[in-house]
């Protein structure tokens, strides 16, 4: 379980102090999904930053029990353009110093799985936007996480794209039991992704509200009308902080 | 093929510069480029030339990589560790513009007037431009490579192989493709002096001897020299950095 106290976190410089998340509060179970939403400059990618251990928070704790291996999937997806797919994939298994046939045996298996066959040998910089979201997955995967941190990993993708990849997240998770903290700036995305949706508001990033949402979890979500009616209470939360920024 | 062609166009093109300027001027100082080629070609056969170009090439070369092997390395850890870069970087600033060429009398104090004064002339003078580059390509990796990195559970030195390295690489060979000119340029100064082999000999003492054949000679061999080393380098670019050639 992630399990987040009261922590703030903010920026500083020679001249000025800027707060960027207040008095944080939540927890994720294992093996569910979380959305973290909320409008531009909330601090959604700090807490994601502070959940993977990329940062640490001025003041609270982030403890999460087990100590379990994590993946994490930065915006832009953190491919590294002088690596192929191959190399990408599995580097973290080469950085831990697994054995080399183990490492070629796990890319092979997850390149297979992620529909990237054929493209082993291809750079970053020749694949279209989903197959980059893929092998960033993949990279993620590798390493069998527990948990699966991902930073805006659709936003750059076009519509159709983005259902099948949230569809192959959706499997991932199912199948591998995994933990999935997911940041976003999509309603749709986020009640159909998060079993908990966590409405930050604008700067300083404060918790809105936290809403439990279920009914995740099924491709059919999309069509039934607990997911039009979540979108539409997110979608009046976020629209009167967007009002309050615009005031 | 393309390529081929149009160096075969750009050599033709300055041939005929020179023809027409050798006319035009009509003077010993011009030789016409027929004249100059034949005696290439004579000199060559007679493999005088051949062994001149081989010292030139060495001297050149070995104070290339003399350079390369400690520029990049410190151009690397300067660029990429901020407090290392901030101590450093006055100290390049305040070197880098010296006319290293008037160190000639205190090298020749410390390494004699043989081979390695020389080499080290050339080494000196390439190394700062090899050094300011692959430092300001080093500070300029983007972030989000090395939370990649972070999130991958890197050490400093995995950092340093699987990124800051391969990172800068593109920009360390343009460094490089720049001091092959610097090279061959300090070429004709080191071998002014205290030597009666390589290629700046022959043009300074053909010069001394009023044979301005054997100059042309001396220059167009030079000129070979330098465009073989592009030659190479070209290859070498296309081999390591696979990922910058292709859309």
């Amino acid at each position: 379980m992630i399990d987040v106290r009261s922590a703030n976190l903010s920026f500083k410089n020679d001249h000025s102090v800027h707060q960027v998340l207040a008095d944080i509060s939540f927890q994720v179970e294992a093996n569910s999904t979380c959305a973290i939403i909320g409008p531009s400059g909330s601090g959604k990618t700090s807490l994601l930053f502070l959940l993977a251990g990329l940062r640490e928070p001025d003041s609270g704790t982030i403890s999460i029990s087990g100590a379990p291996e994590t993946g994490t999937i930065l915006q832009n997806f953190g491919l590294f353009p002088w690596k192929t797919v191959s190399q990408n994939i599995g580097l973290g298994l080469l950085l831990k110093k697994v054995r080399k046939e183990i490492v070629e045996k796990r890319t092979a298996e997850l390149i297979r799985e992620m529909g990237l066959s054929g493209f082993g040998d291809h750079y970053p910089v020749q694949l279209s936007g989903g197959m980059q979201q893929r092998v960033a997955l993949a990279r993620a995967l590798a390493v069998e996480p527990e948990i699966l941190f991902m930073d805006e990993p659709l936003s750059s993708l076009d519509a159709l794209t983005r259902e099948r990849l949230q569809n192959l997240i959706l499997g991932i998770q199912q199948s591998r039991k995994i933990t999935i903290v997911l940041v976003t700036h999509s309603i749709e995305e986020a009640v159909f992704l998060g079993h908990k949706i966590i409405v930050l508001s604008r700067s300083p990033g404060r918790i809105l509200k936290i809403v439990n949402n279920p009914e995740a979890g099924s491709r059919e979500h999309r069509r039934q009308d607990i997911f039009f009616q979540r979108c539409k209470e997110l979608r009046f939360l976020l629209k009167e902080e967007y009002d309050g920024q615009e005031a | 093929m393309g390529r081929k062609r149009d160096i075969i166009i750009a050599a033709l093109v300055l041939l005929g510069l020179w023809e027409a300027l050798s006319l035009l001027l009509n003077s010993m100082a011009l030789p016409e480029p027929w004249v100059v080629l034949a005696d290439v070609v004579a000199k060559t056969a007679d493999g005088s030339l051949l062994d001149d170009l081989l010292v030139s090439c060495l001297r050149a070369l070995l104070g290339i990589f003399l350079a390369l092997i400690t520029a990049v390395p410190l151009g690397l850890v300067i660029g990429a560790e901020e407090p290392l870069r901030r101590r450093l970087s006055p100290f390049i600033y305040l070197l880098y513009p010296i006319p290293h060429v008037v160190l000639l009398p205190l090298i020749i104090i410390l390494f004699g007037i043989g081979n390695f004064s020389k080499i080290f002339l050339i080494a000196l003078i390439v190394f700062f431009q090899i050094l300011v580059t692959t430092r300001d390509a080093a500070r300029n990796i983007h972030q989000n490579y090395y939370y990649s990195m972070q999130t991958l559970g890197a050490s400093r030195l995995q950092v340093y192989v699987h990124v800051i390295l391969p990172a800068c690489l593109p920009k360390i060979l343009t460094a490089m493709r720049i001091s092959i000119g610097t090279a061959v340029a300090i070429l004709f100064f080191v071998e002014s002096f205290a030597t009666t082999r390589g290629l700046g000999y022959i043009i300074m003492d053909s010069w001394g001897r009023a044979d301005y054949t054997a100059l042309y000679s001396g220059i167009f061999a030079m000129a070979l020299l330098g465009f073989g080393l592009y030659l190479i380098l070209d290859r070498l670019e296309r081999k390591v950095c696979r990922w910058t050639q292709l859309d």
